[in-house]
């Protein structure tokens, strides 16, 4: 309950963003930065876990996390460059990472099994959001063909992690 | 002119006998399974044991396929491809350990 609360935020937003989006018109550029801003988060998580855990489970996993997340960002680099779009930060951007600041801040402040679950647990209920927001908002939102194309590598891969990082949750139990 | 065309005859029927004899001492055979999209692509059929699998990794990331049973692993970068060996028959399940939902079955004949 505690683990979902930190994206409750992000979620509710991104939900709004999906009611509104044919409305708002959510633009590629903001997708691109929605969806290059959600995996550095990702990434960042895992460099902290890397730091502080000890648990090879929950190490494996998070240089699962970082390897996985940056050849996706790297790719989204390399097709908004092509593209000739500059990510543009907006308010769904902010509140993802605003969640995520918050997040960090109270796993630092954890040690040992304790920061190994909140930290499993936070990646289930993480990657739940994203999903969400994936399937709700980017995907459909997204105009060029191969921003939409490369989103839904992303939401397969964010499955896969959600499914192995359910597995690590339970694992830690 | 009769002669000829009967020795090659002979010499076909036996050569046809020795190939549906083949079978029985096939040779080792090398499959292809291809992981892309975070899948792994169609599994190829008449496996039998001794026959090598060379998994192909064209995905962005990195996989693993590796047998429930523990009777192989191999654990590939991203256009990496690596070979395990079939040493057991019967169905064998395998999956990569960094994206548990990508899953496969191979179906191997002694």
């Amino acid at each position: 309950m505690i683990k979902a609360f930190a994206w409750a935020g992000a979620a509710a937003l991104l939900a709004a963003g999906a009611v509104t989006s044919q409305a708002a018109d959510i633009n590629d550029a903001q997708i691109a930065h929605i969806a290059y801003t959600a995996g550095n988060i990702d990434i960042a998580a895992a460099k902290q876990a890397l730091a502080k855990s000890k648990n090879p489970k929950v190490r494996e996993f998070a240089q699962e996390m970082v390897r996985d997340h940056e050849a996706v960002n790297q790719k989204a680099l390399a097709l908004v460059k092509k593209l000739g779009v500059t990510p543009e930060d907006n308010a769904t951007s902010k509140s993802l990472s605003d969640a995520a600041a918050a997040e960090h801040k109270k796993l630092a402040a954890m040690s040992g099994a304790a920061f190994d679950k909140a930290y499993a647990a936070n990646e289930v209920a993480y990657h739940k959001t994203v999903n969400g927001a994936l399937d709700s908002t980017l995907i459909p939102g997204a105009h060029n063909a191969e921003l939409k194309s490369l989103l839904q590598t992303g939401r397969t891969l964010f499955g896969e992690h959600q499914m192995h990082a359910e597995h690590l949750a339970s694992a830690l139990k | 002119m009769a002669r000829y065309p009967t020795a090659f005859a002979a010499s076909a029927a036996l050569l046809l006998s020795l190939a549906l004899a083949s079978p029985a001492i096939a040779a080792p055979k090398v499959h292809v399974v291809v992981m892309d999209k975070l899948k792994f692509g169609p599994v190829p059929a008449g496996l039998h044991v001794g026959d090598t699998i060379r998994w192909v990794n064209k995905d962005l990331f990195r996989h693993t396929a590796t047998a429930r049973d523990g009777s192989f692993n191999v654990d590939l970068q991203p256009g990496a491809s690596g070979t395990t060996k079939l040493t057991k028959a019967g169905m064998i399940a395998f999956f990569c350990r960094y994206h548990p939902g990508m899953t496969g079955k191979l179906a191997v004949a002694k």
